[in-house]
């Protein structure tokens, strides 16, 4: 049972990200939408007109849920890492460690203000792909439940690398060496049936095929994977690392001397 | 009630460097307790245990009866902390810092609103509540950190130089400020350079040094067992020769200025006399440093062979 500090710290954080990220609306909002429509007039209306059908849809269709996710996991861990490291950085994350808030809600508050930028990001990108096609939702479910899994994902590896870093650098270090490239290889502007053999088992121990390929399912039902599976290994991660951000912070590492 | 209880309270950092060997001191309720000491020796490492933002080696405290082992939780809700640092966040409002404060604290925005006011306008903040704290000036920026220190109505108030490049005229009001939060019964801990501020405020004192607590007593006890004083005495005219004084050590500092030890049995009539009698005249004079600076001096020097 939650405590009434911990309900009152809990909204605290979570008003604070939200209103932090409001905000900023410039850095955290627009870039991703001025993205995402370069990616469906180059690649969805351009080049995918060449390319024709993939799984039974357009090009521009099939690219979409991959776009989405992209968005939503990108923002929902940029959001928790500055955010994050900024606090820690400003040594205004004191605030929070001397006052009487479990740790957990202190997770909890950043992931749920992370994961909010990370949803809202992914409608913004659905409401400029409609003015680009048509979509039909195959599986609401699926797709909402996706789409939450991989945000609060995200947003849990945003507080990892917002724990760990020293200096600004390290914040973006992983986004751009190692998530961006798995992202690109994950399966969002193809399917990895195109791949010969290696490449498509290699492909599978990329995490990010499975988000991407469950959203895909929720959408337009169609998937390079096995549904439950891929919902099964989301949420293994998520509980994963929920748990290992959590040791972190109760040994207050990079946050306690 | 002890207000805080330390107990063989040891700390040694990641690289090696030991900043509390074993410390023990104990605040009681009500207290206005000053925690002394030369940079480095352990203050703020001490008041980052008890506040939980440094995890100790060894020993214990306790705040209120709560074991911050035991029930830290507990222990936190009855804190509140004055940093050395400004440390809030640069690009939120003041009342935004208050609140969001009062809030980790799990005091609704409602309350938190009803004494940010109170304590804004107490401290001559509230014309700049919807100011962002980055365009405050380094005074209004410490005043700040006391009002949001202050806002979940902490038992124990935990100062870490809370004056520091603050002009005398406030901090004379800071003072004032302070005495009446302690009449009004709060604990009060206070780290400061500022030795007069000290010896102003607090009636019970800690000194640390190089980890080690040297003494832990009262202000008047204290003050009580410095036994000489030394004054400075300003003369009408120029001086080469050092005055033989009978019982008293001079020296001058230049033909103009005289320094002179007076112990506490001595009377400053007799010093007068004589200096009467040489011709020497006496236009003003001063205590050389106010009397815990003095103590504070030598007791921190005497440890230094030691270190």
């Amino acid at each position: 049972m939650i405590d009434r500090t911990n309900r009152i710290a809990f909204q605290t954080i979570v008003t604070k990200e939200i209103v932090r990220f409001l905000r900023i609306w410039p850095q955290t909002l627009l870039p991703p939408v001025i993205t995402m429509t370069l990616y469906f007039v180059i690649f969805g209306s351009l080049i995918g007109k060449q390319i024709g059908d993939m799984d039974g849809f357009t090009y521009m269709q099939y690219i979409v849920p991959g776009l989405v996710m992209m968005s939503m996991m990108t923002n929902s861990y940029a959001n928790v890492a500055t955010s994050f490291f900024g606090t820690k950085f400003q040594r205004n994350v004191d605030e929070m460690l001397i006052a009487p808030i479990s740790t957990w809600v202190i997770l909890l508050g950043f992931v749920v203000g992370g994961t909010l930028r990370g949803l809202l990001v992914g409608i913004l990108v659905v409401i400029i792909a409609l003015f680009f096609t048509h979509l039909q939702i195959h599986h609401v479910f699926v797709m909402l439940s996706v789409a939450l899994l991989a945000a609060v994902l995200f947003a849990l590896a945003g507080f990892t690398n917002g724990l760990f870093a020293d200096k600004f650098d390290d914040v973006s270090i992983v986004p751009t060496f190692v998530i961006t490239p798995l992202t690109y290889l994950g399966g969002v502007f193809y399917s990895i049936d195109m791949l010969p053999p290696f490449w498509e088992h290699l492909s599978k121990l990329n995490p990010i095929l499975y988000m991407v390929n469950a959203f895909r399912y929720g959408i337009l039902g169609v998937s390079d994977i096995n549904i439950v599976w891929a919902m099964l290994i989301i949420f293994s991660f998520t509980v994963g690392l929920f748990i290992f951000n959590l040791k972190l912070l109760e040994k207050g590492y990079g946050v306690r001397s | 009630m002890a207000a805080l209880t330390v107990e063989n309270l040891k700390k040694t950092y990641a690289n090696g460097v030991q900043a509390l060997r074993g410390i023990n001191f104990t605040v009681e309720q009500g207290d206005f307790f000053a925690l002394l000491g030369p940079n480095g020796a352990g203050k703020s490492t001490t008041i980052g245990i008890i506040t939980s933002l440094v995890n100790k080696t060894a020993g214990s405290v306790s705040v209120f009866g709560h074991d911050i082992d035991m029930d830290l939780r507990g222990a936190k809700k009855h804190i509140g902390l004055v940093p050395q640092e400004f440390n809030f966040n640069i690009f939120e409002t003041v009342m935004q810092v208050i609140v969001n404060q009062a809030g980790y604290y799990g005091v609704p925005a409602k309350i938190a609103l009803e004494r940010a006011e109170w304590y804004l306008n107490k401290l001559g903040l509230w014309e700049k509540r919807d100011t962002p704290t980055r365009l405050l000036s380094g005074g209004m920026k410490r005043r700040l950190m006391i009002v949001r220190a202050l806002l979940h109505d902490p038992e124990l108030l935990i100062l870490d130089e809370p004056t520091a490049g603050v002009d005398i005229e406030l901090r004379r009001s800071m003072w004032d400020f302070l005495k009446e939060m302690n009449e009004r019964g709060k604990t009060i801990i206070l780290t400061t350079h500022y030795l007069e501020e000290a010896e102003y405020l607090c009636r019970n004192i800690a000194i640390i040094d190089n980890g080690s607590l040297i003494t832990h007593t009262n202000m008047r006890h204290l003050l009580d067992s410095l036994h000489t004083e030394t004054f400075i005495l300003y003369l009408e005219n120029n001086v080469h020769d050092v005055p033989q004084l009978e019982g008293f050590s001079a020296y001058l500092t230049d033909p103009k200025t005289l320094s002179v030890d007076v112990s506490q049995e001595q009377q400053m009539n007799v010093l007068f006399e004589q200096l009467s009698q040489q011709g020497i005249k006496v236009l003003s004079m001063r205590n050389k440093a106010n009397r815990l600076e003095e103590l504070f001096i030598r007791m921190t020097a005497k440890e230094k062979p030691h270190d």
